[in-house]
């Protein structure tokens, strides 16, 4: 299995570099889908500047609610944060909640178009599944593992830094993960509010009916999504220890 | 020297140790034993701070626990718990480098001594340095739990419940290399155990605790011979004391002048073990033979039944 699904992921990224780079190489396949001889490939910018533009925004957009959650999650698995644990969960919960593209309404009075408002908006919609699995992570390391720390004398930090956070790396990762993906296509929608990306292609696919364009932004959204996640997932199994907690 | 005075824990309203004084002698092994809830854990995580007295102190040596912030006098103090609690994602080396580490010691001496604790727990250090917890057997990992809790030389050895998953047989083995390691480093050990023939075994000195109190501390031979308590005589069996009680003799110690014809017996051998040789074989006498091949003396059925008498 492993070798076929790495072959796959392969393909799909040559396909996907290929695409990005010589997006007009691929117009005899997308010709089909447009009608009175409209453009096949989006050529009101270039689709590589706005994949890039989209993975910037949204990679800042997780490293912000990574931060603010693995964060919180830590403050509210101490002792004397503990009493944080209800109000954090409803404000991680309300950002899940709340609809990015309200808050993308919301925000842009506030802090005008552009990147800003669809940072604060891709933010908030990541929180929660960091949070949550920061929380899992933090509160399944072995009690034993935990007793024998503090038992060989760690301080509460050094407890912390050197067993806790690391047993809950992999959870924390896959949190960080999923906010990504996740993230990734809901970026399209910042192009509502002229922040650079993918969404472009897509909304002007809509106004001038050409599926062509749709299915170009989407499609790459797509895959950006797919390949980040088994990249990531590629690199963890690389570079971290197989741990194996009973 | 562990000095326990007047120690009492409450939770709530619950009194889970109750005025509890005790002396740990230096270089001793002692086991505190009762039924579950007895408060005996309690005990023992007060020693290191890992619990906080209601009222009551430890002093170590002389000084006063509280004197000093709790994570660095546990850095002293080994500790040992059911289970292990071995870090999953570090190496044994690592696993056992940990106090070393904090207390700041220089990569080369933590390297030797990883090296030598691993060769004294029978471990190859090439083999088993860079394994990880998991690779490892139930009882080569609590091996490297008591390595870990030993690697920054403590003075002072706590034990919760060491042994208790470990299958039979590798928890005999387990005893034995306590109480050897003991005999090579000379720390005190004190050691928590709901399991009685494991206090007898392992304690010089065994603490009977319940409900929270102490009900006797004293050598296991009195706790048989003179019970302080009727919960004391029950916890040590009333049906098979006498076999308890040989069990704590030795053939040395027990060889009388003499000759004898009957099967040979090592002096480490406990009078249990030679009673049961003598009834296998039918012979009236056994001889205690030292290694080196020189008779010690002789042991008489007769002899051996009288000490099994209080």
């Amino acid at each position: 299995m492993p070798r076929a699904a790495t072959f796959l992921r392969l393909a799909a990224l040559a396909l996907l570099v290929a695409f990005l780079l010589k997006p007009q190489g691929f117009a005899p396949l997308f010709a089909p889908l447009t009608q009175y001889g409209a453009p096949a490939i989006y050529d009101q910018g270039n689709l590589l500047t706005l994949a890039l533009a989209q993975l910037g925004t949204v990679c800042l957009a997780a490293l912000a609610s990574s931060i603010v959650a693995v964060g919180l999650g830590i403050l509210v698995t101490r002792p004397s944060g503990a009493q944080f644990l209800p109000l954090s969960r409803t404000l991680v919960n309300v950002g899940q909640t709340f609809p990015p593209v309200a808050v993308l309404a919301v925000a842009v009075p506030m802090v005008g178009f552009g990147e800003r408002p669809t940072l604060i908006a891709l933010f908030a919609y990541g929180l929660l599944p960091i949070f949550e699995n920061t929380l899992v992570g933090l509160r399944t390391c072995p009690p034993a593992v935990l007793e024998a720390a503090s038992g060989m004398g760690m301080s509460a930090r050094q407890r912390l830094i050197s067993v806790e956070l690391p047993l809950a790396t992999p959870l924390i990762l896959e949190g960080i993960r999923l906010s990504l993906v996740i993230n990734v296509g809901t970026a399209t929608i910042g192009s509502t509010v002229a922040a650079k990306g993918l969404g472009e292609v897509i909304i002007a696919g809509l106004l001038s009916s050409n599926t062509a364009f749709i299915l170009q932004g989407g499609l790459v959204t797509g895959l950006m999504a797919i390949l980040l996640y088994d990249g990531m997932a590629a690199l963890e199994r690389r570079f971290l220890r197989p741990v194996a907690l009973d | 020297m562990i000095t326990v005075e007047k120690l009492t824990k409450c939770y709530g309203g619950a009194t889970v140790v109750d005025d509890v004084s005790l002396t740990v002698e230096r270089n001793s092994i002692t086991a505190i034993v009762g039924t579950s809830g007895s408060g005996k854990s309690t005990l023992l995580r007060m020693i290191n701070r890992l619990v906080e007295p209601t009222s009551g102190r430890v002093l170590l040596d002389g000084r006063d626990t509280r004197d000093e912030p709790a994570y660095l006098l546990r850095r002293r103090i080994g500790y040992v718990i059911q289970g292990n609690g071995l870090f999953p994602h570090r190496t044994v080396a690592e696993n056992i480098a940990t106090v070393p580490r904090l207390l700041g010691w220089e990569a080369r001496r933590i390297e030797a001594r990883v090296r030598e604790l691993l060769e004294v727990f029978s471990l190859d250090p090439v083999t088993y340095s860079d394994a990880l917890p998991h690779q490892l057997s139930g009882g080569q990992q609590q091996r490297v739990g008591v390595a870990r809790a030993l690697a920054a030389e403590p003075l002072v050895l706590l034990m919760d419940e060491p042994f208790g998953a470990l299958d039979p047989i590798i928890r005999a083995k387990a005893q034995e290399d306590l109480l050897d390691i003991q005999r090579r480093f000379g720390m005190t050990v004190v050691l928590v155990t709901h399991d009685m023939d494991e206090a007898f075994r392992l304690g010089s000195q065994v603490a009977v605790m319940s409900g929270g109190r102490l009900l006797q501390y004293d050598r296991p031979a009195v706790l048989l011979t003179r019970p302080a308590d009727p919960f004391v005589a029950r916890m040590t069996g009333l049906a098979d004391r006498a076999m308890r009680l040989l069990s704590l003799v030795t053939a040395g110690e027990a060889a009388l002048p003499g000759p004898s014809d009957g099967p040979a017996v090592a002096p480490t051998a406990s009078l249990r073990e030679v009673l049961s040789d003598l009834l296998w074989s039918g012979a009236d006498s056994a001889r205690v033979v030292e290694a080196d091949g020189s008779v010690r003396g002789r042991l008489t059925v007769a002899a051996i039944l009288a000490r099994g008498r209080p």
